[in-house]
């Protein structure tokens, strides 16, 4: 789908990256604020100029005999943390504004207006003047009007950054419909896993200019350096399964994941649908036999991969549960008195109620 | 109050050179307010005191050196008479031309303030939504600086029709041709009991003024709430 080369070196800073990505859908920049999110997604758009940068989106290359295309024909949608809608425009001024300077083109359908309006409910906005519009307004205005460019790419920098919870819980189903019904890959620039667990397709973790990993969310969950990114309390291992049942009565759905079969607190979804989940580390609790006798719903059986060294005398210790990996919190006396080690079966345990699934939409990319 | 054919033709030939004057330096007012906020140019210190010059030098030191330049043995008036048969001294067009000169630093300066309160991201959404360099100015940049612009025009104008030691010297004193309100009470009083017509002019002058400054109030207005703000 696109390739990123790109290298710049500024007072001190040097960002130095390769991202591959070969599926359509959400790709997370995910790091912490300073990490070189924002100047790697300004280089792809053309908004500041690299030191060396090769980049190609569906085969064709954004320069040509090592001269950058100009940011105004690059084709790339750009959605900014602070949504910068023109002031001196209506809200149909400022969808206009692209649409209008796009050519079409052969290669991808054009996007109207038709379609982008229902998709984010921005009927009831068109006339309005843009200092009538609340934060999340803003944001649906902003991203209509980088659709109706018909991009090859869309960018969206933090574009929930600057609104509070529930302005930014207002946003999100928005973006997970654009995700699921419109083909145009996306990057996705966070520093919330919250976002990334709910939109991301493939995710590229930052830091310090470089890229410590890539791949798919479950791959990249795994990985040990996202503890110094999202901190020890928010690490644990993402999952996929797909709802075998939903008891309506109690709310919770069976998900198979892996070989084992988890009670997810998941009223919304239906039976076939494909949720992910993130078990967080500390929620998980290890046993060397079977237990009895536990208000816990959910009992999976597993081996033990690995374990690694966690701050504060505590260890994470990685479970294979059959076709899938999760993690768990441990204190350094507890893998002691227990003797966990690598090779010995485990029981895992984990309340349906810390779960957080988020359902994806049916055959969407992993 | 009715006025004298004298007075008409000074009230007209003020306005008409203070609009030509503002007319004449919009253009390059904004270029080089542009070229002082969003440039990063060698010399700008330097750009930025020549403009500011008229402010602070004695008027009829602008009139003098325009006279310098601009006179029919001036290197640039000679050259202007020769190639486009144009004559700046003793015309109205010369008194535009000074009044010009002298009212440019307060239009750069109303245009930059304004200039600098423009976001520049804007100008980089505008880059994302295919609008190219000249296509971003006209669309966006222009637009929302158009209350500085206006502001500046207006100072500009208002100070225009007063403007006085660099348009006796470069052009002098001449009825219908060169002879503003200004220049015209300036007459009045040099004459032998032209009280009664000076104060005349002078009461011209403050409703002329005073219309000036109402109409910019109104214009402002109107501007601020098409911008929503």
């Amino acid at each position: 789908m696109f390739s990123i080369r790109a290298k710049k070196r500024r007072d001190g800073f040097v960002l130095d990256v390769a991202i591959e990505v070969s599926s359509p859908g959400v790709v997370a920049l995910f790091g912490r604020s300073g990490c070189g999110k924002t100047t790697l997604v300004n280089i792809v758009a053309g908004l500041l100029p690299a030191d060396e940068a090769h980049i190609v989106i569906d085969g064709m290359a954004l320069d040509k005999d090592g001269k950058a295309l100009l940011a105004e024909h690059r084709r790339i949608g750009y959605v900014f943390q602070d949504a910068r809608l023109f002031p001196h425009l209506d809200v149909m001024g400022n969808l206009r504004y692209g649409e209008k300077r796009s050519k079409p083109h052969l290669d991808t359908p054009r996007i109207t207006l038709d379609k982008v309006a229902p998709l984010l409910g921005l009927e009831p906005l068109l006339s309005r003047r843009v200092h009538q519009l609340s934060g999340g307004e803003r944001q649906r205005v902003a991203l209509g009007r980088a659709l109706l460019t018909s991009p090859r790419l869309l960018i969206l920098d933090e574009p929930l950054a600057s609104l509070d919870a529930a302005r930014r819980e207002e946003v999100l189903p928005y973006l997970e419909k654009l995700r699921d019904e419109l083909a145009i890959p996306m990057i996705y620039v966070s520093h919330q896993f919250e976002e990334v667990l709910r939109l991301a397709t493939h995710v590229v973790l930052m830091e310090h200019g470089k890229v410590v990993s890539q791949g798919s969310l479950d791959d990249v969950s795994l990985h040990p350096e996202l503890r110094a990114i999202v901190g020890s309390e928010a690490v644990g291992a993402v999952v996929h399964g797909v709802v075998e049942s939903v008891d309506s009565s109690t709310g919770l759905a069976s998900v198979r994941i892996g070989s084992n079969l988890l009670q997810i607190n998941l009223r919304a979804a239906r039976a076939g649908a494909h949720i992910r989940a993130q078990l967080l580390a500390r929620d998980i609790i290890l046993a060397t036999s079977r237990p009895d006798n536990l208000s816990v719903r959910n009992i999976m059986t597993g081996t033990i991969a690995r374990i690694v060294p966690d701050e504060e005398d505590a260890e994470l210790v990685y479970v294979d549960i059959g076709g899938a990996s999760i993690l768990s919190r441990v204190t350094r006396a507890a893998t002691i008195s227990l003797g966990l080690r690598v090779g010995l079966p485990v029981w895992a345990l984990v309340k349906s109620v810390s779960i957080r699934g988020h359902a994806f939409v049916e055959g969407s990319p992993r | 109050m009715m006025l004298t054919a004298a007075e008409v033709d000074a009230v007209r030939l003020s306005l008409s050179i203070a609009l030509r004057s503002v007319l004449f330096s919009l253009p390059l007012a904004i270029l080089v307010a542009w070229l002082l906020t969003r440039r990063r140019l060698h010399g700008r210190l330097l750009l930025d005191a020549f403009v500011h010059l008229p402010l602070v030098l004695p008027p009829v030191v602008v009139g003098y050196v325009l006279l310098l330049l601009f006179g029919m043995r001036g290197p640039i008036g000679s050259w202007l008479y020769a190639h486009f048969g144009i004559q700046l001294v003793f015309t109205s067009a010369g008194a535009a031309l000074a009044t010009a000169v002298m009212s440019f630093p307060l239009m750069v300066r109303a245009i930059r303030i304004s200039l600098e309160g423009v976001d520049a991201g804007l100008e980089d959404a505008a880059r994302t939504l295919g609008a190219g360099a000249w296509d971003r100015f006209f669309s966006v940049t222009l637009p929302l600086m158009l209350p500085g612009i206006l502001a500046g025009a207006v100072t500009a104008f208002s100070a225009g029709l007063g403007e006085f030691g660099a348009v006796i010297t470069f052009v002098s004193n001449i009825p219908g041709e060169t002879r503003t309100l200004p220049l015209a009470l300036y007459t009045a009083l040099q004459t032998p009991g032209g009280d009664a017509v000076a104060a005349r002019l002078a009461i011209i002058s403050f409703s002329l003024g005073l219309l000036g400054l109402i109409a910019a109030e109104f214009i402002a207005r109107r501007v601020r709430r098409v911008l929503g703000r």
